[in-house]
């Protein structure tokens, strides 16, 4: 049912994860990451009958990864005056390129794992195992905390690709908590963010594996 | 007979349009930015006045330096020959002639590069080494492009690779088509075709030194070009096969028009960018591209 509207929708999902991977602009980062958000908060309703539980999850995610987290972490970027990823270990077109090698990676052996035949012809695990990898590569090679931040909350949109698969089965309270959890946790994180930047006058996460006296 | 009157007919027809395509970006980029703006056939006037000029050689430059313009002008018009018109059908068709377009634009560059070092000038060089390096990037994307078309429609010809219309990679394609559009052609954000501060150049860096005929002919071959890529970019993306033919022609024409309105509005609104920001975009275009045969390829085992 909408296998196509669906696997569309996760295609955008993957282009955004290039775009998050090659912009070295922060506000274009958190611009992909709440796009990619509201992308997937939509799935739930193209996957399922529209009955009110499924409404809600998608409703509480469009406005949780949409409009929430990116207006966190906007305030957090414009409280220490940063918009730009300038030295990131891994260069913009190395991780490009290991974006785009990993998709097409996941789409190749996708499969050979043992799925249910409902998800064969769907893009949802290579989607899922893809925006994953593209977490990964932020959180290892952006040095700046702001573009980790970014990072992780792909990581957790790759996950919640995952959980679509089993959207049936997993209680609605589940899919609350977790939302609720990356909230807080980005709460804390943009706290974390202005700390990092009183303290050192940057938000390089190198300098704080130096030990100072 | 006939087959001849129509290769002279095409070759008419390439060889008296091609110089349009700038006039036409000029008038846009005038045309927003509030001015009158060189009349549209302006390059016709510049290649008139450039022909019955004499040619200045320095007494270091070889032969090379006259001859491999006029290579350059005769390979680009051979792509031009393979390329297919809508529903004309190309003047030359043959199994894999989509390598030979682009070992012909590959000959081309080589030829401009080569003519471009033979006056031994600083600057010619530094224009050379960086049409070149960008051309390893740009050139990877379009056979990216030219192997998606081919695995979408099972064949090497470009008459067939061209009629089919595709499906979600179509619009991959057009952007990274595009993007390598800009790239060969030495539009705006690779290379400024208005600047004239040498450190800055491209292009027009490797040109410095030609004057006269051989001038004309490189300008007229890069007119070319860009007409070539144009309508490739147009013939690929756009579902030509199933119009009738004085309706492909129609969507054609427009379908040229239209990317050359919006090249010209690119170069209106960018800047040009930074050079260490190139590779990125041009990683870009190639990424498109190969994402489109992606499609393709997974579009034909499904």
């Amino acid at each position: 049912m909408n296998h196509s509207n669906l696997n569309l929708l996760i295609g955008l999902a993957m282009g955004l994860n290039l775009l998050a991977l090659g912009t070295s602009r922060l506000p274009a980062l958190i611009r992909a990451m709440s796009v990619q958000g509201v992308i997937l908060g939509v799935m739930p309703i193209l996957m399922e009958r529209p009955d009110w539980r499924v409404l809600l999850v998608a409703v509480a995610t469009i406005g949780g990864k949409g409009l929430l987290i990116p207006g966190l972490l906007r305030r957090a970027m414009r409280t220490v005056q940063i918009d730009r990823e300038l030295e990131p270990l891994i260069g913009f077109v190395p991780s490009l390129l290991l974006g785009a090698g990993g998709t097409i990676a996941a789409l190749a052996l996708t499969h050979l794992l043992p799925l249910l035949p409902e998800h064969a012809g769907s893009l949802l695990v290579p989607g899922a195992l893809a925006t994953v990898l593209t977490g990964f590569i932020l959180l290892i090679g952006r040095t700046k905390a702001i573009s980790q931040v970014c990072g992780y909350l792909i990581l957790e949109n790759g996950i919640y690709l995952f959980g679509l698969l089993l959207i049936k089965a997993m209680p609605l309270l589940v899919e609350a908590g977790v939302l609720l959890d990356l909230t807080v946790g980005v709460f804390i994180l943009g706290i974390i963010v202005d700390r990092i930047q009183r303290a050192f006058d940057s938000l390089d996460t190198r300098k704080l594996t130096a030990l100072h006296e | 007979m006939n087959s001849i009157l129509d290769l002279i007919l095409r070759l008419d027809c390439w060889l008296l349009l091609a110089p349009l395509l700038p006039g036409i970006i000029n008038k846009v980029k005038a045309w927003v930015a509030g001015r009158r703006g060189p009349p549209v056939l302006q390059l016709y006037y510049d290649l008139a006045r450039l022909w019955q000029k004499r040619v200045v050689l320095s007494t270091l430059a070889s032969p090379a330096f006259v001859v491999l313009p006029a290579v350059t002008w005769v390979a680009v018009l051979g792509a031009a020959m393979l390329m297919p018109l809508g529903p004309l059908g190309a003047g030359l068709t043959f199994r894999g002639d989509a390598l030979l377009l682009l070992y012909l634009l590959a000959l081309a560059r080589f030829g401009t590069a080569w003519a471009a070092m033979e006056t031994g000038s600083a600057f010619e060089g530094m224009g050379t080494v960086r049409e070149v390096s960008y051309a390893v990037l740009a050139e990877a994307a379009m056979i990216a492009a030219v192997l998606s078309l081919s695995v979408q429609s099972g064949s090497i010809s470009l008459a067939v690779m061209l009629g089919p219309a595709l499906g979600a990679s179509a619009v991959l394609l057009a952007a990274g088509l595009f993007i390598v559009l800009l790239a060969e052609n030495c539009r705006v954000p690779f290379d400024d075709p208005n600047t004239h501060l040498e450190l800055t150049m491209i292009h027009e860096a490797m040109i410095l030194d030609h004057s006269g005929p051989p001038l004309a002919a490189i300008l007229h071959g890069a007119a070319m070009k860009l007409l070539l890529f144009t309508v490739l970019l147009v013939q690929a993306v756009l579902p030509m096969g199933q119009l009738k033919p004085w309706a492909a022609a129609v969507v054609l024409a427009g379908g040229v028009l239209g990317v050359t309105v919006a090249v010209g509005l690119v170069e209106s609104l960018l800047a040009r960018f930074a050079f260490r920001r190139v590779p990125l975009l041009l990683t870009t275009a190639f990424l498109l591209c190969l994402f489109a045969l992606l499609v393709a390829w997974k579009g034909g085992l499904s």
